[in-house]
Parts: C-alpha cells; structure tokens; sequence
C-alpha cells in the first residue's frame, strides 16, 4: 500500500499548524515552513501522477479501516491531474504571498500563511477523498479558510467576505443535505461503493433530490452563472496575496467536483435522461460565458476586470462538462490548468501593480507597460492566451471545447466560444492599449519601477508555463485527459 | 513528391523569432539592433533559397516538430505553392529592413525596437504559414500574425491609431474564429489535416456542408485577403508606418489570406469538392465586385496611402478570382499575381512613403510638380502604376494574361471583361498622380532632392524587380515555374 495519496494534504495541514508557532519563533521562518510544506504536497502530487499514469490508480486506506466504512484516499488520472494543479499553482501562489502580505496584510501575515495553507490542504483533500462525507469535512476547511482570507482585504472586504460566507454556507450546506440523502439511499459514503449501490435505484426521488442539491451546491461554489454573485467583490476586495491564491484554483476545485459526482458516482447518463443536469449546467455555462465577458469589459478596476473573467471562464469548464462528451470534458480539464496558470499570472500583475502603484484603475496603466516591462510581458502572455491566441494554452482549450461542441452538433455552445473569445479580446485589449499604445510617459515623469524579483519570478514562471502548457498540450491530452475522459463516458 | 527531413524550413521560421528577442535585448543600441534585423533578413531569405532547388527537384522538404493536438503535429513542408510565397516575402523584407531602417530614422519616429520586433514575428509568422504542413500549423501562425501586426498598426499611438487597431482587431479576430471553426469542422469530418494537392475532404461530405464550410473558410482568410465586405481594416491600418503598409498591407498580411484561400481550395477543398458546394460563382461574383468596387473606390481617396490600400484590395481579388475559377491558366495567373502585385504595390508604397519622409505630404492634392524634386521616386511610381494598369512587358501584365486566360477557359466572359475594365480603373486612379508630379508646376518643389538613399535604393531594386519579372518570369526565382508547378499539382489530381 502506497502512502501517496494522503502524503498530499498532510504536508499542507502540518505546516499550517507549524506556520504559528514559527511565528512565534521568528516571522523570517513563517515563509519558510509553508513554502516547504507546499512543495512536499506539491513534490508528492507529482509524484502520484506519474505513478498513476505508469501502473494505474492508488488507493490508501485512511487508519487502515477499510472502505466502505473507512475513508479511502484515491489518486486516479482525474484526482491525480487535479492535485498536481492545485498544488503546483498553490506552491507558486504562497511564493507571491509572502512579499505581497508583507506589503498588504503585515499585521496579518503569520495568520495570512496558515490559513492559506489551510487553503490549501482543504482543496487538495477534496480532490484525493473517495468519501462524500470527507469530501465535505475539506470543502467546509477550505472555504472557511477562504471566507477568512478574503475578509482581511481592503475596507470594503468583510462586506464581500460575508456575502461569500452566505452564499457559501448555503452552497456546503446543500452538499451535505445531498450527501445525507444519499447516504440514507444507498447506506454508503465510499463513492466508489455508492456508485454501485446507486445504479439500480436511480429513479428514486430521494437519489434525485440528491442530484439537484449537489449540483446547486457546487454550481454556487463554483460561482456558475448565474450563482456567481459572491465572486466578483470577493476577488476585487481580497487582499492580492489572496486573491493570487485563491481565484486560480478555487473554484476549479468545486468543477471537479461536480466532474468526479455526475461522471463518476453517477453514471453520466443519470445526469442526463432522469434529470437534465448536464444540460442545465451547460446551457447555464454558455450563458455565463457570455455574461461574465460583458462584464468585464464594463469594469473600470483591473482586479475586478480578472474577477468578471473569471465567471465567463470557470463557465469554459461548466460547458465542457456539460457537454457530456469525451472531447469537452478534455477541454473542461485542460482549461482548469490552462486557466489556473493564466488567472494566477494575472492576478500576480494586479497585485504587483497595486504593490507599485497603490493603484488598479484601467485608465491608471497608460505608459506603465514601459515602466514595468517584465510584469507586464507576464500579463501580456496570459491576455493572449485568455483570448485563445495561438500557441499559448488557452487556444487549446478552446480547440477542444470546440471540437466537443461540434460533436454534440450545438451552434449555440460553437457561437458562444467563439463569440467569447472576441469578448475577451475587447477587454484585454483595451487594457493592453493603456499599457503599451497610449501616450503616458511625456508629461507623466513619475518614475515607477519593476516588481519586486520575489513577485516576479512566479509571475513570470506561470507567463512561461502557459506557453509550454499550450506546446505540450497533446501530452497532457494523450497521457492523462483522454484516458480519464474516454474511461469516464465508457461506463 | 518525394519527402525530406530538413531543418532548415524551422530554421527559416525560427531565425527572426530569435531576432526579435535579440532586437529588445539590444534596444538600447539602435545600430547594433538594426544589425538584427538585417542579417535575420538575409539569413531567413538565404534558408529559404536554399529550399527552392530542392522543391524544383520534385523533393518536399520538411519536418514535423510535436504533436499540438492528438494526432496533428506541428509540421513543416515546403511545396512549390510554398516556397513561391515565402520567396516573395522573405526577399522583400530584406529590402524593407533597409527602407524601415531610412524611414524610421528620418522621421524619428518612437518606439523603434517595439517596431523592429514585431517586425520580425510577423516575418516568422508569415513563414510559418507559408510551410505550414497543415490547417492546425496554419491557423497557429495566420492568428501569431494578426497578433504581431497589431502593435504596428497601433505604433503612433494616436487616438486615430488606436481606433484602427481596434477595427483591425475586430475584422482580423472574427476571421480567426471563423477558421478555427471552420478547421475543427474539418477534423471532425476529415481523416487528417495535413494537406493535400486535390484535398483532403471525405468524398461522402454533402454539397450544403461544404457550402456552410467554404463560407467560414472565405471568411476566415478573405478578411485578410480584403475581400469585400470584410475590407474596411485595411485602408484604416494605413495609419501605420508606410513600411508596415508597404511589407505587410501589400505583401505579407494580405497575401497570407489569398496564399489561404489557395491552400484551402487546392489541398483542402480540391476541385471538384469546390464545384460541387457551389460556391465558386458567387465567390467568384464577390471578387469582381470587389475588384471594380475597390478601384472605384480608390479614385476618391486623396490620401495617397488609401488610394493604395484600395487599389490592394482590388488586386487581392484579382489573385481571389483566380484561385476560385480553378481553371490551370487562372491558377498560374492568380499565384503569379501574388509575386508581381507584391513588387509593384511594394513599390508604390515605398515611394509614397519616401514622398511623406522627405515633405511630410500624404495627400495627393498635395503633390503637384514633386516629380521635379524626387524625379527618381516618381519614376519609379510611374513604372510600377504601369505594371499594375497590366501594361506589358511589365509583371502585372503577365499575370493577368493567364488570368484573362483563365476566365475564359472557366466560359465566364463576364469575368473577363471586369478584368479589363479594372486595368483601364488602375490607369485612371494611378496615371493622375504621376501626370500632377511630372507635368502640373508648383513652386513648392524645385531642387532635387531625393530621400535618403536607405530608401530609394530599396525601391529602385523593387522596380527593377517589377520589370524583370515581366520580361524573365522565370529568372532566378522560378516564380512562374512554381505557379504552373501548383496549378498542375492541384488540377491535375483533381480534374484527372
């Protein structure tokens, strides 16, 4: 028996309980412990993955009781791809943290790090559990942590915090209304067990009743259209250590999910013929990813800019899932990596600039491509890719999603990816235009001067990692995504 | 066709990816960075010589690099239709780095490294699409040239600048979205993407399918092209430099969309699969339209550079025209017109922008009696005005013999006579401006006095290239042999 697949969280919860006391200690250690913490979990995730995908799934009995009734602890492709995504982009996400807290949150920065970690451990475990209930007992750690998070931001912070603590309460709270009918159904939490147990009684209300509550529940943490109303002052007003933190895998955390429930405790047709849930997510989905588009060209702040993007691309996975074909759920998968590496990158900026400039008015960045050169190639790289330019990733998530909707035979899901990506275009571009095209340097001799090296070198490690993750995309596809995808619809 | 593994296609698309780089690390040193540009310029056209014997020989060198998608690599090939493409664009960059380098400096323009860098992607780019092997390697390059472009087209950053990147980016991204739809349509219908004189499309595609297909793909590549209603970014992006006007708006950009249409139609569609979506008359019926509407048009610009621009858009249709009618004489018409426009309409820009360098005049109003002050810019203008009226022995007349050819053996007579009203438009917007700089007075203009010699030296060679390809089309280059090479290739297979 392997260890792998707890030796994943273990290292990001035991560090947020060492955070404090090296703090007490000495605040120089505080970045330490967790960044080790954070590359164990991610040195692990790797690990996993590349064991997964040469001798299949791993399965680690938690305190050796054995499933059903103990927890088990699975890495498979699906939760092995996921864990490497968090971890990797959470790793590079507490790198960031530390001199952007220092700057922002100083009087906070030993709690900053342990609840971050906290953050983390609780997103990492969801993706590893095989239990429902587990599952619930991280994903109530995680948002705990993230409420927390967001609420030492700017002023306006604790309202968005507690807006976000509603709207997520109810969300955990469904979740574990569904999971207790379930459990009442078929007598199990282990979803592997479940999944069996279910099969014959999916005409149950009960197991209905389920379905509904787990896929409101994680449509809301996900902030799918239109259950999006938490994420947009969540983002803007989070601290942009937190923000940097949270936005790239949060919520992708939630799609997998609903991928791992509706495609793998579930039988994908369930979803579909006894209650149209994947058509309802992907319908909900292409209407987000329009509506979060025009949003965001409306914004006038660069963070809230990111946030309303971030509702039109978390809706990119919604659709690909909903999609329920091999093809878009390849695209789903590889935009929850594509689009974590991106929106990380950009929200890096965001948070460099306001480092610099105290500032992250649209209108505000004329000339500042200049004055920032590298920070802003960065955020260059992640635009492109957000509007699918060729060969950075986010065109391959589009060539997928693209090639799913042609195979579902749906114009709507093609025009609303395509009418997406020009969307995405206007509003970038209209920032792209302030930094590098307008005229800001003449009368404007302030002199501001490039991040930080400890702020960008993650910046601009993910701005190189969304190239090489758009080059190498057909190995993740081939390896990893395609198995997972064809084994998934298989059943 | 006898495949080859050679890097040096890769090569020639890397060396001013490299440049680039090389460009913004040395921006400080503007002659060192200039040294970039220059020696990428000959490098790149060195590579992409050095491929022309082995394509002559009946040999197809290539490489295929990774695969970007499960079972489509990013692959190089280099066919006649090809390498006739990036011949032209990689000789005249050289050219270009010489007259941007004169043209830059004289007016002292800013941001010149930004300039000079983007410059050489969209050189890299146009390579890339120019060897792409197949329609995922083209759509990677054709969407990193409308991004590299941008910058140039935005370069005086005004807010008339601004405005037509805005369009630019409007018309070129749509076109993007349209084919990459229309490329996933493909992969999903088709056995591959690679492509193939005669076409890869199944034989069992049904007539509406292939018309819904060839719409996207018209659109995707005509908004380049400048085929009509999908024109109006091109006379707009004229606010950029005039050599991003002279090398991209009349070579690189432009060509890439008709070079385009050439690889869907020939080796995607294939001719018969393009008779029968029955779409080759109303294709057919928008290039005339565009052809006389464009030069029509063009007679109302004042602005010396939109007259140009117009005049582009209608002689891109000339090459659309070409490609659709799918006849062996139109192919060798149309394809040969991309070299000869590319000479002659490079260098009517390179003198409207030494015009602008040396008076800061840019409309044509403006231009009475200049022929006294810069009589060999102006001659050059009169040459290259007479190559595209198709006056022989000049290039335009050569390619539009064969196209002329072409429509005829298409049985569209009507087509013809809109090629031969378009020349007698060609004279009548073109020969003013030279007859106002050479016979109309003005004190304005007495002393000689050229632009610098950066840029008359360019713009003489290209004339004499302009000349030189009417009278030997076959010298040095092989453009003709190449033309008829890819006529033959695609028709044959296709017509049997």
């Amino acid at each position: 028996m392997t260890h792998i697949p707890v030796l994943i969280p273990a290292p990001l919860l035991l560090a947020a309980f060492l955070v404090p006391l090296a703090g007490m200690l000495h605040q120089g250690l505080v970045p330490a412990v967790a960044l080790a913490g954070s590359a164990a979990a991610a040195a692990f995730a790797v690990l996993g993955l590349r064991k997964v995908i040469a001798e299949g799934p791993l399965h680690y009995e938690l305190g050796n009781w054995p499933p059903p009734v103990g927890i088990e602890y699975i890495l498979d492709p699906l939760s092995a791809f996921m864990a490497v995504v968090v971890t990797v982009t959470g790793f590079l996400s507490l790198v960031y943290f530390r001199p952007s807290a220092r700057h922002e949150i100083p009087d906070r920065f030993v709690t900053g790090h342990a609840v971050a970690l906290l953050l983390l451990a609780g997103l990492s475990g969801m993706v590893v559990t095989g239990d429902l209930f587990n599952l619930f007992v991280f994903l109530e750690i995680a948002s705990l942590s993230a409420y927390a998070l967001v609420a030492i931001g700017d002023k306006q912070a604790p309202v968005a915090a507690f807006r976000y603590l509603i709207l997520g309460s109810l969300g955990g709270s469904f979740y574990v209304l569904g999971v207790g009918f379930l459990y009442f159904a078929t007598g199990s939490l282990n979803m592997a067990d479940v999944a069996e147990r279910l099969a014959p009684i999916y005409h149950s209300r009960a197991v209905i009743a389920a379905a509904v509550l787990i896929a409101v529940a994680m449509a809301l943490k996900m902030a799918l259209f239109p259950l999006h109303l938490w994420l947009p002052d969540a983002y803007t007003y989070a601290p942009s250590a937190v923000a940097g933190l949270i936005a790239p895998i949060m919520t992708k955390v939630a799609a997998y999910v609903l991928i791992r429930v509706f495609l793998g405790v579930f039988q994908p047709s369930f979803a579909i013929d006894h209650i149209p849930l994947l058509p309802a997510i992907s319908w909900l989905a292409a209407g987000g990813i329009i509506f979060g588009s025009v949003m965001a060209i409306a914004q006038q702040d660069l963070r809230r800019m990111l946030a309303y993007s971030s509702v039109s691309q978390i809706a990119y996975v919604g659709l690909g899932l909903g999609m329920a074909n091999p093809l878009g759920l390849v695209g789903a998968l590889l935009h929850v990596a594509n689009h974590a590496f991106m929106k990380a990158c950009l929200f890096f900026v965001a948070g460099s600039l306001r480092y610099r400039t105290g500032s992250v008015g649209i209108s505000d960045l004329a000339g500042m491509g200049r004055k920032m050169p590298w920070t802003f190639a960065a955020f260059t790289v992640a635009a492109l890719s957000m509007i699918g330019i060729p060969p950075a990733a986010g065109f391959f998530s589009k060539w997928y999603l693209l090639l799913g909707a042609l195979e579902v035979g749906n114009g709507w899901f093609v025009a609303a990816i395509l009418l997406s990506s020009l969307l995405n275009a206007a509003y970038f571009f209209r920032v792209l235009e302030n930094l590098y095209a307008k005229a800001g340097g003449k009368e404007d001799e302030s002199r501001v001067a490039e991040a930080p090296a400890s702020m960008l070198m993650p910046t601009l490690l993910l701005a190189v990692g969304i190239l090489v993750l758009g080059l190498l995309n057909s190995l993740i596809v081939t390896e990893m995504l395609m198995p997972v995808a064809s084994g998934m619809y298989r059943r | 066709m006898e495949f080859v593994l050679a890097s040096r296609p890769l090569l020639a698309v890397l060396v001013s990816l490299l440049a680039a780089i090389l460009i913004v690390v040395c921006g400080r040193w503007p002659n060192l960075r200039e040294g970039w540009t220059l020696l990428a310029a000959v490098t790149k056209f060195g590579l992409v010589f050095s491929l022309l014997g082995d394509v002559l020989g009946g040999r197809t060198p290539g490489v295929t690099l990774f695969e970007v998608s499960p079972g489509i690599a990013l692959a190089l090939r280099v066919d006649a239709l090809g390498i006739s493409f990036a011949l032209s664009a990689s000789l005249l960059w050289i050219l270009t780095s010489v007259y941007s380098i004169g043209y830059m400096r004289s007016l002292g323009e800013e941001h010149q490294t930004r300039y000079f860098a983007s410059f050489a992607i969209c050189l890299s780019s146009t390579i890339g699409i120019a060897f792409a092997a197949n329609l995922l390697t083209f759509i990677i390059f054709y969407e990193m040239l409308t991004i590299a472009t941008y910058p140039l087209v935005v370069h005086k950053g005004t807010p008339e600048a601004l405005a037509s990147g805005q369009k630019y980016l409007v018309y070129l991204l749509t076109g993007g979205g349209a084919l990459l739809l229309a490329v996933a349509w493909v992969r999903n219908i088709a056995p591959t993407l690679d492509f193939q004189p005669g076409g890869i499309l199944p034989a069992a595609t049904g007539a509406t399918e292939l018309a819904l297909l060839l719409i996207l793909f018209v659109v995707g590549v005509g908004v380049k092209a400048g085929l009509m209603p999908l024109h109006s970014w091109l006379p707009a992006a004229m606010v950029a430099p005039t050599p991003v006007s002279a090398l991209l708006h009349a070579v690189a950009v432009v060509k890439a969309g008709v070079f385009g249409l050439a690889r869907v139609t020939g080796f995607v569609f294939g001719a018969d699969m393009l008779q029968r979506s029955g779409a080759i008359n109303p294709v057919a019926a928008l290039a005339a339209a565009t052809i006389l509407l464009a030069s029509l048009l063009a007679m109302a610009q004042d602005n010396l550079k939109r007259r140009l621009a117009y005049s582009t858009i209608g002689h891109l249709s000339y090459i659309v025209l070409g490609i659709v009618l799918v006849t062996p004489d139109a192919w060798r018409g149309g394809l040969f017109h991309i070299v000869t426009h590319a000479a002659m309409k490079i260098t009517l820009f390179f003198c409207a922008g030494a015009i602008y360098a040396k008076t800061h005049r840019e409309n044509i109003s403006e231009l009475d009696g200049i022929g006294k002050q810069m009589p060999v810019t102006l001659g050059a203008f009169g040459v290259a005005s007479l190559g595209l009226a198709g006056v022989p022995p000049l290039g335009g007349f050569l390619s539009k013999w064969f196209l002329a050819g072409g429509t005829l053996a298409a049985e569209q007579p009507a087509l013809l006579a809109v090629l031969i009203i378009s020349g007698l438009l060609n004279a009548a917007y073109l020969f003013p401006i030279v007859y106002r700089a050479f016979f109309r007075h003005s004190d304005q203009f007495t002393k000689f006095a050229e632009a610098s010699p950066l840029m008359v030296v360019p713009l003489c060679l290209t004339t004499l290239l302009s000349v030189g390809l009417g009278i030997f089309p076959d010298a040095f280059f092989k453009w003709f042999s190449l033309a008829n090479e890819t006529a033959i290739s695609v028709l044959q297979v296709a017509v049997k």
